[in-house]
């Protein structure tokens, strides 16, 4: 279910350094502080350029009566502004946020669980983790995916929580994780969360549908941050529209293409649904979907893109929009009668 | 409002007075005597009575409580008790134009009333078109009614067993939109056609074979969707023209706001095929009526949830993309005329 956004006022009470490049804020709203559950988010009113935006981010841990917010900030070199901003927040300063939003809900059902958390992806997890560990016939283990310790957040407060069922990888010095072994070892009523940048979410899909698990069993979230290459500008031509357009590497297709009065419709505006996609006429260099909407096969096809957040690297782009100037007629209809 | 709006069936005004709640304005509507329909404001400009509860003669509304006529320009031409007629008592008309087998109403200012906006829905009044129709009152908001014509996934679940069958779920669909339409084209190739349209094909050729089969949707802002529908011999090129093989049918739909919660359905199925088999049109009508109901039933469950949830937004799929274009050039019309009249306004001042 989504529910409209409640903007209300809330003050920065405290700032810290929860990991290398990863901010802890803990917010807390003027009205105070409503009760959410694992997996929750707030969105957040940041200015990233010349307008306000909105990002999203995890609540981490679980509530508590009379605690604020708390959120941690990933700090990306080739962010579009959000982490940036959220970088620059002290104590004292007003922000509008969204009453928590809950898109990725835990089970109530009992047996095996599987935390998969790469990065800052552990954010929605750790109160996942939290709230596991305390349900009766629940197996619950994490496995923590980082480059190096010092990246890593609540990695302390995570092996005080779940000890030997904590799993801590770090790419830098043992490289990369065997992802199918570690899901062909779980039991079969497995039910796996997930969250880390595309390029994991991807191989984690590829390896769970190997392991021959149910589909429903294994949820993810995804904010649409993150692709296979870092973001880079990109030009788009508009054969239709006889326009050439840039992108900048802090703006996304469909901003673009907004404020140039370019009309499409979008909905999620994270590359789930599917409703921004644009048709590719013709590209150079590689086209990074970073959408979860499309399927493997459509896009190695490359015949269309969510321009929500997928992006072009090392080259440039020509799309086409549903847009026509004069509605297209049905074929001409024969006008033989048809007789009994 | 600066819109045209369906009002009635051709066949329902007749030298009757027939209330109607069009776009929340409540509306008298009858026929004169030379046949020409008139649409008035059901209020006596007197104390208000709904003058659809007084009676017609001579082509003149006579007002129950009062005993005031209005004529069908809305002119008083009779007060009681008095010799002269008061010069500002009239009642408001209402535009009407009766095209398409329908009587078009236009709700917002007469002076941009041109008859040549009136939706295109020629094939229910056209010699090499056979078809018929309906009313339905239904009790949700007219763009839930909308959105349900610009998606016929929901065939293949609403109404599974007569037009449904996975094919259309399973299918992808393009969409294209202009200023003021949408259309949703979907072709299924070399299918089983279901049930519906085996019948249908059946009553023009012996063929019993796979066919190609076609739903393209037409939409007019502000609420007019006409679906193009049909399916001919797989492979004998359908879609690059040559229906030629097949049976065509045109869905036609124009839905008016009546009030926030209900609107009214008009509708009508065409077919290009056994033109003079009066049997065909009959069941025809009578069978998407039944199909119709189930939509109705659908519809009517999700006004009450919405209702019931003034906090929730719908989450959008890749097959709402026709209802979202459709809604987002209503709402452009409607800012544009907010617009227009606020600037109005302001010069007025």
């Amino acid at each position: 279910m989504r529910y409209r956004n409640n903007w209300t006022e809330a003050i920065v009470e405290g700032v810290s350094d929860a990991a290398e490049g990863i901010r802890e804020l803990a917010i807390r709203p003027v009205a105070g502080a409503v009760p959410y559950g694992p997996g929750a988010h707030i969105d957040v009113q940041v200015l990233a350029g010349e307008a306000p935006e909105v990002r999203s981010y995890s609540l981490v841990g679980t509530y508590t009566a009379g605690a604020p917010y708390t959120i941690a900030v990933k700090q990306l070199p080739a962010s579009r502004g959000g982490s940036r901003y959220m970088g620059t927040l002290q104590p004292g300063n007003r922000l509008r946020i969204s009453q928590p939003v809950n898109h990725f809900e835990l089970s109530t059902a009992k047996g095996s669980y599987l935390l998969l958390a790469a990065g800052i992806g552990i954010t929605p997890l750790l109160g996942m983790a939290e709230t596991l560990g305390q349900r009766a016939d629940t197996e619950v283990s994490m496995f923590y995916l980082g480059r190096t310790p010092g990246e890593m957040p609540y990695r302390e407060r995570l092996e005080g929580m779940l000890g030997e069922r904590l799993t801590c990888h770090f790419s830098g010095s043992e490289g990369r994780p065997d992802l199918q072994r570690l899901l062909d070892e779980m039991p079969a009523d497995t039910r796996l969360y997930l969250c880390g940048p595309l390029g994991l979410m991807n191989d984690v899909r590829a390896a769970w549908e190997r392991s021959g698990m149910p589909n429903a069993h294994m949820r993810y979230e995804t904010f649409g941050a993150s692709g296979a290459f870092a973001p880079q500008p990109f030009r788009v031509h508009l054969p239709r529209f006889e326009r050439t357009l840039e992108v900048s590497e802090r703006q996304t297709l469909l901003q673009v293409l907004e404020e140039e009065g370019i009309d499409v419709i979008s909905d999620c505006r994270k590359g789930e649904c599917g409703l921004c996609q644009v048709e590719v006429l013709e590209y150079t260099g590689d086209i990074d979907h970073r959408d979860c909407f499309f399927s493997d096969a459509q896009k190695a096809e490359n015949r269309k893109m969510c321009a929500c957040v997928s992006r072009v690297a090392n080259g440039e782009l020509t799309i086409d929009t549903s847009y026509r100037k004069t509605a297209s007629e049905a074929p001409c209809v024969s006008s033989e009668i048809k007789k009994n | 409002m600066n819109a045209w709006y369906a009002a009635a069936w051709d066949v329902e005004v007749k030298q009757e007075l027939l209330p109607r709640t069009i776009c929340n304005r409540q509306v008298v509507l009858y026929r004169r005597s030379d046949g020409e329909p008139v649409a008035l404001e059901d209020a006596c400009w007197h104390r208000l009575l709904p003058l659809s509860k007084g009676s017609l003669r001579n082509d003149e509304v006579t007002c129950g409580y009062h005993g005031l006529k209005f004529n069908s320009e809305g002119r008083c031409t009779f007060m009681p008790s008095q010799e002269t007629i008061n010069p500002s008592a009239c009642v408001r008309t209402y535009p009407a134009v009766e095209r398409h087998r329908f009587i078009w109403l236009w709700m917002g200012d007469p002076a941009l009333a041109d008859p040549s906006d009136i939706p295109d829905m020629h094939w229910n009044d056209h010699p090499e078109w056979a078809g018929d129709g309906k009313l339905i009152e239904v009790k949700c908001n007219y763009r839930l009614v909308v959105d349900n014509l610009m998606d016929l996934t929901h065939e293949t679940f609403v109404h599974a067993g007569s037009i449904g069958d996975d094919n259309v779920a399973e299918a992808p669909f393009e969409t294209t939109h202009g200023e003021r339409s949408c259309t949703v084209t979907r072709w299924m190739m070399g299918i089983e056609p279901p049930p519906f349209w085996k019948a249908q094909l059946g009553k023009v050729s012996d063929y019993d074979g796979p066919v190609d089969r076609w739903q393209i949707i037409h939409f007019q802002a502000p609420c007019t969707v006409n679906i193009d529908v049909g399916v001919a011999v797989a492979g004998s090129g359908a879609e690059s023209g040559d229906r030629s093989s097949g049976v065509n049918g045109y869905v036609l739909n124009t839905i008016t706001p009546s009030t926030d919660q209900t609107c009214l359905y008009f509708w009508a199925f065409c077919r290009n095929y056994n033109l003079h088999d009066q049997a065909n049109t009959i069941e025809l009508r009578e069978g998407v009526s039944t199909i119709f109901a189930q939509d109705e039933d659908i519809l009517e469950a999700q006004q009450i949830a919405i209702n019931r949830n003034p906090n929730r937004e719908f989450y959008n799929l890749n097959i709402d993309a026709g209802a979202l274009w459709a809604r987002r050039i209503t709402d452009r019309m409607v800012a544009e005329e907010q617009h227009s009249n606020h600037q109005a306004h302001e010069v007025q001042k």
